[in-house]
């Protein structure tokens, strides 16, 4: 790496520290200046409004009306609203519908462009492709291609005498062809990441193995897959996030952003819910309410995520 | 250390050519469908090559009413660019700090800005968020969708490991002694030597911004939106006029191939230099 150094100066260098109150400011105050614009910003646009949803759930308020203090009420209301309930059974299942196949693909994916290749470079900008496209594009592709009548995935389904099915109906479907948009999208993704840190584990290790006689299949799930198990927590923990807060592909599958997410509520996510709450039926303190149980959603998808990848080891 | 890796077998070459084909196939249908009609929308199989119409769905695109398309390109650009420069030139200031410069509690404050990037903060705070810009009198404006992307964890942390590793210490000593002020070494030594990963960090937020949605439903209305709000008109106001929806989309994600284009192999590179070092 190159750098451009300053022009060296004329004359007699001076001491270190600048002398003066300024000299001692530069050193023990501008830190504390270089870092603040961060906070300043994050305080106004992250911590208010986090602290903020929190006094709100616990009250009674829609928009430009009065703000009623009614203690947890809000939250006994969720936990019994069957619609509520409803939106997180499916944020939860197009979570695990998604990320399941979507590791296991980027893992054989990583795997196989971890091989000696001729147009390497070509490969990787391949599969990441789908991650410079938007979400919404993406959504808007895939609901023309899952189309009931005219949509790529009827026409072949009919080859094999199928039924054109209309995933937007039923639950397994729509959960399908939501999980497909996330996966088209995220997989190359991850896929990159996990070959980052292939390329990190030494080859000794695999010579080794294979002086001891281990297949190409036993090394890969013996000593690959233990190796990469802090970025399978990295890449867990992002689709964690990502499954959790899932908005724009159902939305855009419903067509009109009505946020239901079906006439029966078969997509709606936990995040479709919020935001219909708050601003379809205006129950401020009712949709603050799900923002904070969401997020004791995801930090228990957090946990039991962790759980599990923590128990990747040399296991056979 | 970098392991040399070993030679492909003709499954796993395979396997690549169906990865790439899988990942291509979807943007190459989005695309032949902004130069088709209508009635070649609905024909089994659909159509596979390209035709003619392109010219005509633009322009019955543009004319569209409720979808404010060229507003949307317009505002989509003004916000994703000033956001992507806030958060390059704050992230950079305050990685500098955190990676270079020794004060009282700097592992505490970078410890919770970790912390805060486990918050899912659009989802989460949404309503206050609303609240805040209906007393501001900013619905309906690009501050609105602005402001509250200014700043990034995500970035900081990135500069942070950045500057660590290509910054050395002995230059900013170097400086240090021969009178530079803190300012000065910013200027002229780090930002130097963090310019590629400055672009990488900037095609990032760039591309994330470009593709917010959720925030900008809420806020704008539907005479002034970003690119992706308009495509949301149009969807639900043409759900069936499949090419012109197309086209929209087509468009709408041109510029970031025009960015990808350009500067996948840094992309791919600081991805995977990222990931390495998270």
């Amino acid at each position: 790496m190159t750098l451009q150094l300053a022009p060296p100066r004329q004359g007699p260098p001076s001491q270190a520290p600048p002398p003066g109150r300024w000299g001692r400011f530069d050193l023990k105050g501008v830190p504390y200046l270089l870092v603040s614009p961060y906070y300043v910003l994050f305080a106004i646009f992250g911590v208010f409004p986090l602290a903020y949803t929190l006094w709100l759930s616990l009250h009674d308020w829609e928009l430009a009306g009065d703000k009623t203090f009614t203690g947890l009420d809000n939250y006994v209301k969720l936990v019994t609203d069957a619609s509520f309930w409803n939106a997180v059974i499916n944020t939860l299942g197009m979570f695990a519908l998604a990320t399941v196949p979507q590791l296991v693909l980027a893992l054989m994916l990583a795997n196989a462009l971890n091989k000696r290749l001729k147009g390497r470079l070509l490969l990787r900008l391949g599969v990441l492709l789908p991650l410079v496209t938007s979400v919404v594009a993406v959504a808007v592709i895939f609901s023309q291609l899952y189309s009931r009548d005219y949509g790529l995935f009827n026409w072949i389904l009919s080859w094999f005498g199928v039924e054109p099915i209309v995933w937007q109906n039923e639950k397994w479907s729509s959960w399908l062809a939501i999980s497909t948009m996330v996966d088209w999208r995220w997989t190359g993704y991850n896929a990159i990441i996990l070959l980052a840190a292939m390329q990190t584990i030494p080859r000794d290790l695999y010579e080794a193995a294979a002086l001891d006689g281990a297949s190409a299949r036993r090394q890969f799930w013996q000593i690959t897959v233990p190796m990469l198990r802090p970025t399978l927590v990295f890449v867990v923990f992002i689709s964690t996030i990502g499954g959790m807060t899932l908005f724009a592909e159902p939305v855009m599958f419903e067509g009109n952003p009505m946020m239901t997410g079906g006439t029966t509520g078969q997509y709606q996510t936990v995040a479709m819910f919020i935001v219909k709450e708050a601003f379809r039926d205006f129950d401020m303190g009712y949709a603050a309410a799900a923002a904070w149980l969401l997020f004791v959603l995801i930090l228990v998808g957090t946990m039991i995520n962790y759980g599990f990848t923590r128990r990747i080891r040399g296991a056979r | 250390m970098r392991n040399k890796p070993w030679d492909a077998t003709l499954l796993t070459k395979i396997t690549l050519v169906f990865a790439l084909i899988m990942s291509a196939f979807p943007i190459y249908y989005m695309f032949i469908m902004a130069t088709r009609t209508n009635e070649d929308a609905v024909e089994t199989p659909p159509p596979l090559l390209p035709g003619g119409h392109l010219g005509e769905n633009v322009e019955r695109l543009l004319a569209t009413e409720d979808a404010n398309f060229v507003t949307g390109l317009v505002n989509s650009a003004i916000v994703a660019t000033t956001v992507t420069v806030s958060v390059v030139l704050i992230s950079t200031l305050a990685g500098f700090a955190f990676a270079k410069l020794r004060f009282p509690g700097s592992k505490l404050l970078l410890g919770l800005i970790l912390v805060t990037m486990m918050v899912p903060l659009q989802q989460m705070g949404v309503v206050p968020l609303y609240e805040l810009m209906v007393t501001l009198g900013w619905t309906g404006r690009l501050q609105s969708v602005i402001l509250p992307f200014l700043v990034n964890g995500f970035g900081v942390f990135m500069m942070t490991q950045y500057t660590s590793q290509a910054v050395p210490d002995e230059l900013v000593e170097a400086a240090r002694v021969d009178g530079a002020t803190t300012m000065g070494i910013y200027r002229r030594i780090v930002v130097p030597a963090l310019r590629p990963g400055m672009a990488v960090l900037a095609l990032l937020v760039f591309m994330q911004t470009w593709n917010e949605f959720m925030w900008p439903l809420i806020v704008l209305t539907p005479d002034n939106p970003v690119v992706q709000t308009s495509i949301a008109a149009l969807n639900s106001a043409h759900g069936t006029d499949y090419v012109m929806l197309f086209t929209g989309t087509a468009a709408s994600v041109l510029p970031l191939f025009v960015v990808f284009v350009l500067f996948g192999r840094q992309i791919v590179g600081g991805l995977m230099e990222g990931a390495v070092k998270a």
